[in-house]
């Protein structure tokens, strides 16, 4: 795969796939100026985190917080070790832009931490990548490497004074670790179970010391930031949604893949750039970002934009800005049932109401699409939903409760049907036909 | 039981975390301990956790947590196919039910013959390149239609 397309791009442009990740070609496309210049004009740290909270940069992992905000609660003063953490574990369904960004601009998210760490005061980082993606990982240990042969890593940067290391951390297979306190669990070689907040990671983070964590595209961005300043960067996104964003687009489209566009771009655009829908079909459905979005049905998805602001309105979340795109071949029920099957596998059987309650859902929507399902399932499922969120210490089990909710919701209709003829709306060998698994692609 | 090999691949990744945080690099280290056997037996979990000065029982809870460890032998091949729903729409199932069909197992079997372990799998953080599967946890294999698939295990031998 590659990023497939732009418009007006920051963090895609001058890539040129697997040619054009290394140090060298990072530093042709202008990359570790912005590290450099604030080393050598020793910025004060409290400068550039503003510069970071003009850019209105929101977290690019799923929750949309302010960076500038979150990096100004570290205690600056603090004496001790504190630490830069970078979420790479990309593991929400639908979701696959980090995977490209440190596959081709590994640098950008090295050059993002360090500056990072600056502006917190760290000397120390780690990023946590996605043990399902191995190339990715040695690639990433490879740059490192790099980075730090030239001066952009370890004591002393550029004869700053300032001292940052960072390293490599592989996950081994749980979606949990996406989560900030679990990933910190697992760093320090535990189960990925995520911890009670607060304390919030900024005052008792990685080893009990003050930790920022941000996602790999929240990283990558930093350096364009301040290379172009804050303002401008906002400028190119929309008022309260700075900057270009990539998209993963997944599913029932002609051409998935990875797109970036600026925040506020039409989603007609976007599924447009997308070569739009497969074999020309029609749009049924759209989770906006990434499994754990409540799904949108076509008509309120082709009015929206793509940003924070837009998605939240139709009543779902921009999330990690993976968009799975569902065609009128799809079986809604069947497509829930998938959903639920993950988050009850993924559950890290800590809380009880999301433990118990993830197997219930999965076995009352699998009871549902195999013509078993009973009269009044469908109140049992919004039973079951209201008793698991909010009552659980991470947000897994509301994850899991907001897809049940909003497909029920939307497309009531066909989950009664279900109910009602013990079988599907949709024929089998047309839901098959949908998947274009036995024809020949372009 | 680790060879000296595997011991100076985990103390590189030791050597990534703090002096009294030795702990931190469990992952890995299983991660490599696996590599030697395709499993982990509870002798090599046990000689990592002594390795790294920690409890048997924590090194397990680690090994059973995640889902990449095997802690059962395997065939020479473990195969994983993503099924998760942006996969699914894209032939993740059906590729699933083809791998089946010509291996003549189910998931969590392995072939007769000891080759390949099928294994169903969730998302791997590449649904644009659907269908999707990984061998042996570090190849990941993309756009697998049914010729692609028929290459695959023609060359897994």
């Amino acid at each position: 795969m590659a990023i497939l397309g732009a418009i007006n791009p920051m963090l895609s442009l001058g890539l040129d796939g697997d040619k054009a990740w290394r140090l060298a070609d990072y530093v042709k496309r202008g990359g570790y100026s912005a590290l450099r210049r604030i080393l050598e004009e020793k910025q004060p740290q409290g400068s550039v985190i503003n510069e970071v909270k003009k850019s209105v940069l929101r977290g690019r992992g799923g929750a949309g917080f302010p960076t500038g905000l979150k990096w100004s609660f570290m205690p600056r003063s603090f004496p001790g070790d504190k630490y830069v953490v970078c979420n790479s574990d990309e593991g929400e369904p639908g979701t696959f832009k980090d995977r490209d960004i440190l596959r081709y601009n590994p640098h950008s998210v090295i050059e993002g931490m360090a500056i990072a760490a600056y502006a917190m005061g760290a000397a120390c980082g780690y990023n946590y990548i996605h043990g399902e993606v191995w190339e990715i990982y040695e690639r990433f240990e490879e740059a490192l490497d790099e980075a730090r042969a030239a001066g952009f890593l370890g004591s002393d940067l550029l004869g700053s004074g300032f001292n940052f290391e960072l390293f490599a951390h592989h996950g081994y297979g749980a979606y949990i670790c996406g989560e900030e306190t679990a990933l910190l669990e697992s760093i320090e070689g535990k189960k990925g179970q995520p911890r009670f907040k607060p304390p919030f990671p900024a005052s008792f983070g990685l080893y009990g010391k003050p930790t920022t964590i941000n996602n790999t595209e929240t990283f990558a961005s930093i350096p364009y930031i301040i290379n172009l300043g804050g303002e401008t960067y906002l400028e190119a996104g929309k008022a309260n949604n700075g900057g270009t964003k990539l998209f993963s687009i997944s599913g029932h489209v002609e051409r998935p893949g990875n797109y970036e566009i600026p925040l506020g771009t039409p989603f007609a655009t976007l599924l447009e750039m997308a070569g739009g829908m497969r074999g020309g079909r029609q749009l049924k459905a759209c989770i906006p970002g990434g499994s754990s979005a409540p799904v949108v049905p076509a008509e309120a998805m082709m009015a929206c934009t793509m940003d924070y602001d837009s998605i939240s309105k139709a009543g779902s979340m921009l999330g990690s800005g993976a968009v799975i795109v569902m065609d009128e071949t799809t079986c809604m029920v069947r497509a829930l049932e998938r959903l639920s099957f993950f988050y009850y596998e993924e559950s890290c059987g800590q809380c009880t109401p999301c433990r118990e309650g993830t197997g219930w859902l999965y076995q009352v929507v699998h009871r549902i699409e195999n013509g078993q399902g009973r009269a009044d399932d469908l109140e049992l499922l919004a039973c079951v939903t209201t008793n698991i969120m909010g009552r659980t210490i991470c947000a897994l089990g509301d994850a899991a409760s907001m897809p049940v909710q909003s497909f029920i919701k939307h497309f009531h209709d066909e989950f009664a049907y279900h109910i009602e003829h013990k079988k599907c709306l949709v024929p089998v060998d047309v839901q098959r036909a949908g998947s274009g698994f036995f024809t020949a692609r372009v | 039981m680790l060879t000296p090999e595997s011991l100076k691949k985990i103390d590189r990744e030791i050597a990534k975390y703090p002096v009294d945080q030795k702990r931190s690099a469990i992952m890995a280290a299983l991660a490599i301990a696996q590599d030697e056997q395709g499993w982990l037996s509870s002798e090599a979990i046990e000689s990592v956790a002594n390795y790294l000065g920690m409890a048997p029982v924590a090194a397990y809870e680690v090994a059973s947590f995640y889902n990449m460890y095997n802690l059962k032998p395997l065939g020479k091949y473990k195969l994983s196919v993503c099924t998760n729903l942006p996969c699914m729409l894209s032939g993740g199932v059906d590729a699933g039910e083809y791998l089946k069909k010509k291996l003549g197992i189910g998931y969590n079997e392995t072939t007769p013959d000891g080759l390949i372990t099928l294994k169903e799998g969730e998302c791997m953080g590449a649904c644009g390149d659907a269908p999707v599967m990984i061998v042996n946890n570090r190849r990941m294999c993309s756009w697998m239609q049914p010729e692609q698939i028929d290459q695959l295990l023609a060359e897994l031998k």
